[in-house]
């Protein structure tokens, strides 16, 4: 049998890139955590989120992921939200490492009084993640986060983003994107949905704070989403992710287009990936294949109103804040953006 | 739940058993399950020699070319033929063409028939024998492909050939310079090898004779079309006219009966026309391609007439030859109707030729029907045949350019296979039945983001001089590294990859990898049925199907 040129050089794919999980073709090394059987599945089979859960996925990814980067010694920390709810009725739990729920708003003083307690034990071979969903970590969470980050506590904070409280039935957050339905923001008035010019950015806040490390994953991305939390573990000190992780129940989209949907949503321009260190952005994912918003938009209820003709100005300015995405973070190959 | 807890050990106000979530089978939210499947690539249902190119890419993809090689056997004898002069269909079909460029299949197949006649690896082994004698008349490729299989599958098999060399059309049609012919001698010499008996110049005329003489239990005929379609040029000196497959075939013998001249006219806008005139350029003459239609209404493929046009021959479209004289040829220009036909036009032009050969078509040997009671030609002037490839008279079947089909010598070895799978039925008193085919993997049931553009490999091309001057094979093959590349474009349509993404991107971890080389399960216990496998496998593998209630 003739050798396969093997790894040393990066193989050129042809038949599929690094975007498949792994590729028989390919090399251990050049595989994802997620290809391995060797995966901890730290949450594992038989938890309760619902069909295609994006929240579920992405957790999985990180924790395996933050598990592999550091030898399995890990501690999560765990906010009240679906991620806490429909992995842990108790007694019953799916996770698969160490792992306690805190209050809906303070996993970064749980995760930063953890990272306290290994120090004090001299433990600081076990590093610790805090996480939660984007209510909990951008609203009720907020002053507890930036408290962990202006302590520069050793802790990797995950904010799992699906744009709302889905846990309680689907309520505006300040992630909430502006046109889009939520059990607070309904289809009425000439504004129906999340108010134009409402919300923040959060990895934006945590570069404000000058910390080590600042990155956005996207379940559509492993590879992406594996190199950053192996680089984000590689760090000591606070660090921040957030991963996009859409929701069926909360965006009326279909379970199977899940992982289309944070595909779109990057492609689009709606949500950048990129790295940051000590609040200088050091890199932008590129766009590969651009589509319009309304790609995006159209495969989730929560949107449909925004196709009528009298809504016409809130489909503008979504396109608004996906083209100023796309400058902002240089979101464009150089040959693509002349 | 954990063993030994009773309601007195448990801690204060703890009223259950912990345990992990497994106990929780969620595979009863299911309304629908995923299921692996093997859809038919679009490329294999294209190819006329029902060849498995999806499959045999698969392995060359991993550097098995030997494997790759064998699998391709298993359907055709003739790959490093097969690699030049098939019109590959396939890469019509080939869905990576809607994504930057077709797979160049017929490339790879060409490097592993290469790398075959090189390495010298026989035809996979054959069957115990069967007792069964057939016979086998004409050793062009259906006569071949027929001979090759039924070794395979344990007969006892003799082919007779009418002319001093074997090939059929391969060797007194297609020129050199597209089919090298130590590549058409070696990979006969390997279907020899398997025990199969070739009699060159046996002419056979009277098949039941010939059956009850030799003992023969069976019959494949495949004698091809080999009389030449002729017209009447009023004035015209016999001696300047000549038709293509004996112009061809005397380039092969050796045996010229033809001054050409400088100037040659080649009548006709078919393949054959373009390897007369292209052959004919070779030998120093200028040849000129007259044909009653347009370009685009030529039957010839249009890679042929650019690679003509390339070689310096000159084409006149709409014309119509009408009379020779000593100054050359009486041509009138046509037009087409409203309905696209050609139409006289009454303006008439003379073009200088010092002779002229004629490829307008082939006609079957009819002689070949004597004493085969209830066989008989159609309107097309060829032969029914069944589904099964079987004629009218019991026993004997019949294949390639002889019975209705496109002629080409890919559909003959296609015909081979087929008669041959069904005379050995026959044989056993059975009647073959073909696997059912499995559902189309079309260019939607692909989810592309996965695969990374590439575009084809370019065969490396003769240099023009050489081109006009020798008969030096045109296209260069690839080398190893290149025909890895271009196997791995393959996109694997409709067959699993094992690419993991399935087992990666399952939120319920529901799903089981089993290894390199076996797949992959699902765990139904825990699967809720959100079809992100389905969404997600690049190759369209994965179906959902209704639960039962
Ligand atoms: C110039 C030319 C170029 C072509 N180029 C291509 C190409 O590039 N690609 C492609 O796919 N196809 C091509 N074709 C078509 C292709 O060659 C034929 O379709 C194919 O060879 C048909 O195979 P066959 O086995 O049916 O018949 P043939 O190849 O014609 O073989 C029949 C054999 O039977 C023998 N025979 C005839 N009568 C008797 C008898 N009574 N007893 C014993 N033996 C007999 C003949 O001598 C011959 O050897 C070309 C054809 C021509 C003419
Ligand atoms: C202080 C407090 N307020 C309200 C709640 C109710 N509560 C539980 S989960 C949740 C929403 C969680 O939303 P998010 O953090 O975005 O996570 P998701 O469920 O969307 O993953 C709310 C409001 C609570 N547990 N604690
Ligand atoms: S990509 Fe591969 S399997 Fe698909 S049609 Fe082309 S050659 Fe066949
Ligand atoms: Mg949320």
């Amino acid at each position: 049998m003739t050798q396969i040129p093997d790894s040393g050089q990066r193989v050129k794919f042809y038949q599929t890139g690094t975007f498949t999980a792994g590729n028989r073709l390919l090399d251990a090394a050049q595989r994802s955590v997620q290809a391995s059987v060797e995966r901890a599945n730290s949450l594992d089979s038989g938890h309760r989120a619902c069909q295609g859960c994006g929240e579920a996925l992405g957790a999985r990814y990180v924790v395996d992921g933050a598990l592999r980067a550091t030898d399995n010694k890990l501690i999560a920390a765990n906010a009240t939200g679906c991620l806490e709810v429909f992995t842990t009725p108790y007694p019953e739990s799916a996770w698969r490492l160490p792992w306690i729920h805190s209050l809906f708003g303070n996993a970064p003083a749980i995760g930063s009084g953890i990272a306290a307690a290994l120090r004090a034990k001299g433990r600081e071979d076990v590093r610790v993640i805090a996480q939660g969903g984007d209510g909990g970590t951008t609203d009720i969470g907020l002053g507890c986060l930036s408290g962990m980050f202006d302590r520069n506590d050793d802790v990797l904070y995950v904010c799992y983003n699906n744009q709302a409280y889905m846990n309680t039935g689907v309520q505006r957050s300040s992630q909430t994107p502006p046109a889009a339905r939520t059990a607070t923001t309904p289809v009425a008035g000439a504004e129906p949905g999340s108010p134009p010019g409402t919300g923040k950015s959060v990895p934006l806040i945590a570069m404000a704070h000058g910390i080590v490390y600042v990155a956005t994953a996207s379940v559509h991305d492993l590879h992406d989403l594996e190199y950053k939390v192996t680089r984000a573990m590689g760090f000591r000190g606070a660090r921040y992710l957030e991963v996009f992780v859409p929701c069926p129940l909360g965006w009326g989209s279909k379970p199977a287009d899940t992982i289309k949907l944070a595909r779109l949503a990057t492609q689009c321009g709606m949500f950048p990936l990129f790295e940051a260190e000590h609040g200088e952005l050091t890199a932008a994912t590129k766009i590969r294949q651009r589509v319009p918003v309304e790609d995006y938009l159209k495969l989730q209820r929560r949107f449909d109103h925004v196709f009528k003709p009298e809504n016409a100005h809130q489909l503008d300015t979504l396109r608004g804040i996906a083209e100023r995405n796309v400058r902002r973070f240089g979101l464009l190959a150089a040959e693509d953006a002349s | 739940m954990s063993k030994g807890s009773t309601p007195e050990t448990r801690p204060f106000a703890v009223t259950l058993d912990v345990g992990g979530s497994l106990l929780n089978k969620t595979g009863s939210w299911r309304t629908e399950r995923p299921v692996y499947v093997d859809r038919l690539p679009p490329c294999n249902q294209a190819c006329p020699a029902g060849e498995d190119i999806q499959g045999w890419l698969y392995r060359a993809e991993e550097g098995d070319y030997r494997g790759a090689w064998e699998s391709l056997m298993a359907d055709n004898p003739l790959p490093a033929i097969m690699g030049r002069a098939c019109y590959h269909t396939c890469e019509d079909a080939c869905n990576r063409a809607q994504l930057d460029s077709a797979v160049n299949i017929h490339a790879v197949e060409r490097f592993l028939g290469d790398l075959a006649l090189r390495e010298n690896w026989p035809a996979p082994t054959a069957a115990t024998a069967s007792g069964k004698r057939v016979l086998v008349i004409g050793a062009g490729p259906s006569g071949l492909s027929a001979a090759y299989h039924l070794a395979r599958l344990g007969h006892s098999v003799q082919i007779r050939e009418a002319g001093p060399l074997p090939g059929g059309m391969m060797r007194f049609g297609i020129p050199k310079y597209r089919l090298p012919r130590d590549v058409l001698d070696g990979e006969v010499q390997r279907i020899v090898d398997m025990g199969v008996e070739l009699e060159l110049n046996q002419r056979v005329d009277d098949i039941p004779a010939a059956l009850a003489a030799g003992h023969f239990d069976a019959c494949f005929v495949a004698i091809g079309a080999h009389i030449a379609k002729r017209v009447n040029i009023p004035g015209a000196d016999a001696a300047r006219i000549v038709d293509a497959v004996s112009f061809l075939r005397d380039m092969e013998t050796g045996d010229e009966q033809l001054q050409l001249g400088r100037r040659v006219l080649v009548y006709g806008g078919g393949n054959t026309a373009m390897d007369v005139a292209r052959t004919a350029r070779r030998l120093g003459a200028e040849p000129v391609i007259v044909y009653r239609r347009t370009r685009e209404q030529m039957p010839a493929h249009d890679f042929e007439i650019d690679e003509a046009l390339e070689e310096g021959i000159v084409v006149n479209w709409l014309r119509t030859i009408t009379a020779s004289d000593e100054q050359g040829f009486k041509i009138e220009k046509m037009a087409l109707d409203e309905n696209g036909f050609p139409q006289p036009t009454g303006e008439y032009e003379t073009i200088e030729g010092d002779s002229l050969v004629l490829a307008l078509g082939q006609n079957v040997d009819q002689s070949i029907l004597t004493n085969l009671p209830g066989v008989t030609l159609n309107d097309d002037n060829v032969v029914e045949v069944g589904p099964d490839m079987a004629t009218a008279y019991a026993g004997v079947f019949a294949g390639g350019d002889m019975v209705p089909a496109e002629r080409t010598v890919t559909v003959a070895v296609g015909h081979g296979k087929k008669a041959a799978r069904n005379i050995d039925a026959y044989l056993r008193g059975e009647t073959y039945t073909s696997p059912p085919k499995s559902e189309l993997a079309s260019f939607d049931s692909l989810n592309t983001w996965y695969y990374t553009d590439a575009e084809q490999t370019i065969q490396p091309v003769l240099d023009e001089v050489r081109r006009q001057t020798t008969f030096a094979e045109v296209y260069a093959g690839l080398d190893t590294g290149n025909a890895l590349f271009e196997a791995r474009r393959c996109l694997s349509c409709g067959n699993c990859f094992e690419c993991d993404n399935c087992y990666g991107i399952c939120p319920d971890n529901a799903i089981t990898k089993l290894g390199p080389g076996k797949r992959f399960e699902f765990k139904y216990d825990y699967c809720k049925g959100c079809a992100m496998c389905v969404a997600e496998c690049p190759c369209g593998a994965i179906v959902m199907v209704p639960e039962e209630t």
